[in-house]
């Protein structure tokens, strides 16, 4: 196992500008997750915009300090690392960024942007660093005769290579790869998703890897994970949660995937949840997800369900639900009758 | 006629470049990429206006520092009293310019154009050297306060607040009847002490917009130190701007220096200075036009060189500037 997540808690207090600075009210960001990264695997990490994913990702790469909960990675507890202290295990964890415009910047060259990590760490000769970048970018399929260049001189596509060399230049175990695609085209998205996937093979690499995007999660993911208001409902192998999606709000996320084929985008139905995510400053009692659940009764607002296997899942699919949906139910009719 | 020589220098030098470069297969060039500063002294040179003014700019850096050169050329002395009728009338009266004094004298019988150039002296160096100290100490503060936030942030804006709201010409007006006497390195620091609050106010702002951008992020999570995302990922970001309020604070330094001397509170004489000539000509402008002109007019040629200078400069760096594809 190279990575633990234990119970991760991550709060921010709401600054407010009034004149009483310090009000009592927190985001719950993240609020008690536990997951575990085996090396080598991709785990994938979806929910939508303002679940806590980001967050996530910044507390695992201990840009953010953890309010509670514990961060082992490769069997170290790294939760109280001092910047100083986390500075050496920085070269074996790396960040792909969302957005390929603002994750470089715009008034230095790509030579020096991707030397940067062997520059921190004191890697390697002026000369031995310039070859090691040009190898590199070679690696992600950029020309390297352009380190020269600065990243305004490169498409959205190129510029995420960009990121994706910086991020592969010190071979990292763990790379936390936070919604690489979602700023892309997506003709672009393929590509890099593909390029991901081939260095993963080809560097034996581990990614924690984000999206909102259902689809794209599917084909990079060994295993999910769905995150909804801070914590997360359900997680299990991929082609298990794509065929048997215990949570409503699972089934929810994977109705709304776009389908290609018009004919059966027709025929398909639609469970649109009702009213907006709540606020994770006053996040709902006992399951979150009861205000906007189609099946809720009684029950999901006096007890939090616990993150477990149901019906005859194999142990590796847990889901947050008291009454999770079977095999052939359907969620977008049960909607309507009830 | 020297831009020729230059341009042929570079363009030799680049073609003996390429000769050494045996990485280079032949006929294809390597792909540079062109450096947005680089870009911007590109625009910077087809602004016509600011060319002029940068042309004046250089005349009046070679007038100062050739002024004992010129004072040799007249054979005149910038502090020396002549007593001659060519220099004073017999009732003390300055005498009008004529062959021995090109611009005429003052009531002090000395040679106005000597003084014209060595008063520029002071006027450049006072200028120059204010604005330098302006920019550097509100650079460097505002990156403090802008990276740092927190209780530094919260101390140093403060401060800065603080000294916004000091009237500088009264405090420079205390502090002379505090020391006795002022110097010119003196006025320099209380040009800069009333100046680089703003600077720092404005490079505060660049530097809080700058801290969330996710290539600081991203420097974070390679386990970049505070010193090197501050000067290696955020410097060169607010360096245009530096740059760009230092061209037109020139003009304000020269010309809040030449207020200080026109007070009294500043360069003490006899040093040649204009504001201290404007100053002291008030009185005799009916009778002695030059004495008032012949300063003035330089100040004012420095000044607006310097300010469309600075313009131009500003319009260069701006990347919604369209002047690139105007021409």
């Amino acid at each position: 196992m190279l990575v633990k997540l234990d119970n991760v808690v991550k709060h921010f207090p709401v600054q407010s500008t009034s004149i009483r600075r310090h009000s009592s009210d927190v985001v719950h960001a993240v609020d008690g997750v536990s997951l575990e990264i085996q090396r080598g695997e991709t785990l994938g990490l979806v929910g939508e915009t303002g679940c806590g994913k980001s967050t996530l990702a910044r507390c695992v790469t201990r840009l953010y300090d953890l309010t509670s909960g514990r961060i082992t990675f490769d069997g170290q507890d790294i939760t109280g690392l001092t910047r100083r202290q986390m500075r050496p295990l920085r070269a074996q964890i790396q960040m792909i960024f969302q957005d390929p415009y603002g994750s470089l910047n715009p008034r230095r060259r790509v030579g020096s942007i991707i030397a940067d990590p062997l520059v921190i760490h004191g890697v390697g000769t002026r000369d031995k660093r310039k070859s090691l970048v040009q190898e590199t970018m070679e690696l992600v399929g950029l020309n390297p005769e352009h380190y020269n260049r600065f990243p305004a001189e490169f498409s959205g596509g190129q510029r995420q290579r960009i990121g994706v060399a910086r991020a592969l230049i010190l071979r990292p175990k763990l790379v936390v790869c936070d919604e690489p695609v979602s700023a892309l085209d997506v003709s672009i998205q393929a590509q890099i998703i593909n390029l991901l996937a081939d260095l993963r093979a080809e560097l034996g690499l581990t990614y924690l890897f984000i999206a909102h995007d259902l689809s794209v999660v599917r084909h990079v993911s060994d295993r999910v994970a769905v995150m909804y208001l801070g914590k997360v409902v359900e997680r299990a192998d991929s082609t298990d949660l794509y065929n048997h999606a215990r949570h409503p709000y699972t089934n929810a996320l994977l109705s709304a995937v776009p389908v290609p084929d018009p004919v059966a985008a027709e025929a398909r139905q639609r469970i649109v949840l009702a009213g907006d995510v709540p606020s994770p400053i006053a996040p709902p009692e006992a399951c979150r997800f009861h205000p906007r659940c189609p099946k809720a009764e009684q029950i999901c607002t006096l007890q939090e369900p616990a993150l477990v296997p149901r019906f005859r899942d194999p142990e590796t699919h847990d889901a947050a639900c008291h009454i999770p949906v079977a095999d052939e139910e359907d969620l977008a009719t049960a909607r309507r009758t009830a | 006629m020297t831009q020729g020589i230059g341009d042929a220098i570079s363009s030799h030098v680049s073609e003996g470049a390429f000769e050494t470069l045996p990485a280079n297969a032949p006929g294809t060039k390597a792909i540079e990429g062109r450096s947005p500063v680089s870009l911007a002294f590109d625009r910077l040179r087809r602004d016509r206006g600011a060319m002029i003014s940068l042309g004046l700019i250089v005349a009046i850096i070679v007038l100062a520092i050739a002024a004992p050169g010129v004072a040799a050329l007249t054979g005149h002395g910038p502090n020396h009293q002549y007593r001659g009728l060519d220099a004073l009338s017999p009732s003390g009266q300055p005498h009008a310019p004529s062959t021995t004094f090109w611009f005429g004298t003052d009531d002090q019988g000395r040679d106005i154009l000597v003084r014209t150039a060595y008063g520029a002296r002071i006027s450049l160096m006072v200028g120059i050297g204010a604005t330098l100290i302006t920019i550097t100490a509100g650079t460097v503060v505002g990156l403090l306060t802008g990276y740092f936030g927190g209780i530094v942030d919260t101390v140093l804006a403060r401060i800065i607040d603080m000294v916004l709201s000091i009237p500088y010409l009264l405090f420079a007006i205390a502090l002379v009847a505090i020391l006795g006497h002022i110097n010119m390195w003196l006025v320099m620091v209380v040009i800069a002490g009333a100046g680089w609050a703003s600077v720092a106010r404005i490079i505060r702002g660049q530097v809080i917009s700058m801290r969330e951008r996710e290539y600081v992020e991203a420097a974070r999570s390679l386990g970049a130190s505070d010193w090197r995302i501050i000067f290696v990922d955020i410097l060169p970001n607010v360096i245009a701007p530096a740059i760009v309020f230092a061209t037109l604070l020139l003009p304000v330094s020269v010309v809040t220096e030449a207020a200080l001397s026109y007070l009294g509170v500043g360069v003490p004489p006899p040093t040649a200075d204009w504001g201290q000539m404007i100053s002291s000509a008030q009185g005799l402008y009916q009778e002695a036009w030059w004495y008032l002109f012949f300063p003035g007019i330089a100040l004012l040629i420095t000044t607006l060189a310097f300010n469309i200078f600075g313009d131009g400069v500003r319009d260069a760096f701006d990347p919604r500037s369209d002047r690139l594809f105007a021409k």
